[in-house]
């Protein structure tokens, strides 16, 4: 049964993360956007490794390809790749206290910005300026927020660890 | 092995189309995200709809009665026009296009990614939208259908950098291509050279040619002209005419691809005047 409850709440948390993803921002702050799919996957890979593993990850990052009318598979592939590197880490990172912590999300989230930045520009050349890097600061600036308020969610109710 | 198997669908879908199918499928999980996230626009629009006077209403349906009248004289005259211009074309030895039909699609406010021009709609393959379908407005071309999934489709404007269209000067007939800059109130007309017969207050209009976009609907009125010395090329930009950031209402348009035979067949004209006449 909390098995069962656990994975809901892992579900409903991450459709809540795709609407944030997709949210109708003014332009001059859409770009601001950082990319919530992948701040909560970070932590789950990081609460339950056990429940969440790379194939969570991949199939996420599928239906993020979809959501965002991307190439399929580029989604997938950056996040499979930050989920496993966190998931080698995750006894680490959880020791660190939060500024730590937030300097990792910092290069999570630069590597995955980074694959979709290459793949996008073997598409096509693509003319992409500055602002194309600003999720990464602002995903950074918003971890804490993320991580307090997931782990409130988490242990409102057990989740098992 | 996951790596791989992303690899593997980026390469398997930059190649070819077969990954459609899969992408439809996920598709039915992921539309119901997009109508979510569209509800308390849709809820704040039908609240201020709601909440209007009687007295607003009253003059807004004068309003548009009026515009109707204009516009249905306006298309008395269309008719005849029409005719004319088939006779005319019949002289010349030459087919006429027309006949197009329109489906209205709404705009769920969403929001893919910030530095691409790409809207989505809620109609989908389940209305027959294919891609490559040209989408307008009440003002003009906004842009092509980019990929039709069940439930929804996504909207590439003519604005985004990665879309050309065929144009043509309304005044004098000049043929050329509008790149879209990635800013939303600007094309680029890159290939006409110095001396090129086009300056600002131009109307740009389809040219027809590639075959998505139907002929003549407005495109963008020309804004700039300035030619550097040495440069074989001019900078010349264009305002769009369609609202593409302000409207919420869209048409796809289906065109009836069947040139109209020559004048001496008339009956056979019949079924190209029962699909909607829309221009």
């Amino acid at each position: 049964m909390s098995n069962y409850y656990g994975f809901g709440k892992i579900i409903l948390s991450m459709i809540l993360a795709m609407c944030l993803r997709i949210a109708p921002l003014p332009p001059e702050l859409s770009v601001f956007n950082p990319d919530w799919v992948l701040l909560v996957l970070i932590y789950w890979s990081l609460a339950v490794p056990e429940r969440v593993g790379i194939f969570h990850a991949w199939g996420f990052g599928l239906l993020t390809d979809v959501l965002t009318g991307r190439l399929f598979g580029q989604y997938a592939l950056a996040y499979s790749l930050v989920i496993y590197i966190c998931l080698k880490l995750h006894k680490r990172l959880r020791q660190f206290p939060i500024l730590q912590q937030g300097l990792f999300i910092f290069f999570c989230l630069l590597l995955s910005q980074l694959l979709l930045f290459l793949i996008k520009n073997l598409q096509h050349p693509a003319q992409l300026h500055g602002t194309f890097w600003l999720p990464v600061f602002t995903g950074t600036l918003f971890w804490p927020m993320v991580y307090t308020a997931m782990r409130f969610v988490r242990l409102s109710r057990r989740i098992k660890e | 092995m996951a790596v791989i198997a992303s690899i593997a669908l980026l390469v398997a879908e930059h190649r070819s189309q077969q990954l459609d199918f899969l992408r439809a499928t996920l598709s039915f999980f992921i539309d119901p995200i997009k109508y979510l996230v569209d509800l308390p626009t849709v809820m704040v629009e039908q609240a201020s709809e709601s909440i209007s006077s009687y007295a607003t209403l009253k003059k807004d349906n004068e309003r548009l009665r009026e515009d109707q009248l204009i516009h249905q004289t306006q298309l008395l005259k269309f008719e005849a026009l029409e005719k004319e211009n088939i006779r005319l074309r019949a002289l010349l030895e030459n087919s006429f296009k027309l006949g197009e039909q329109v489906l209205i699609a709404e705009l769920l406010s969403v929001n893919m990614a910030p530095y691409e021009h790409i809207v989505v709609v809620n109609k989908g393959t389940r209305f027959g939208v294919h891609s490559q379908q040209p989408v307008l407005d009440a003002n003009g071309v906004v842009g092509q259908v980019f990929r039709a999934l069940p439930l929804s489709s996504e909207i590439m404007l003519i604005t985004d950098p990665n879309h050309a269209i065929p144009v043509q000067v309304n005044r004098n007939g000049l043929l050329t291509i509008a790149v879209g800059s990635g800013q939303i109130n600007r094309l680029i007309l890159p290939f006409l050279p110095s001396n090129a017969d086009i300056r600002p207050g131009d109307l740009l209009i389809t040219s027809g040619l590639g075959g998505t976009f139907p002929q003549g609907y407005p495109v963008a009125v020309v804004d700039e002209f300035t030619s550097e010395l040495n440069k074989p090329f001019a900078n010349i930009t264009a305002t769009p005419k369609a609202k593409l950031d302000r409207n919420r209402e869209l048409m796809i348009v289906w065109s009836n691809s069947t040139p109209v035979p020559l004048i001496s067949k008339p009956p056979v004209t019949e079924p190209a005047s029962k699909a909607t006449p829309h221009e």
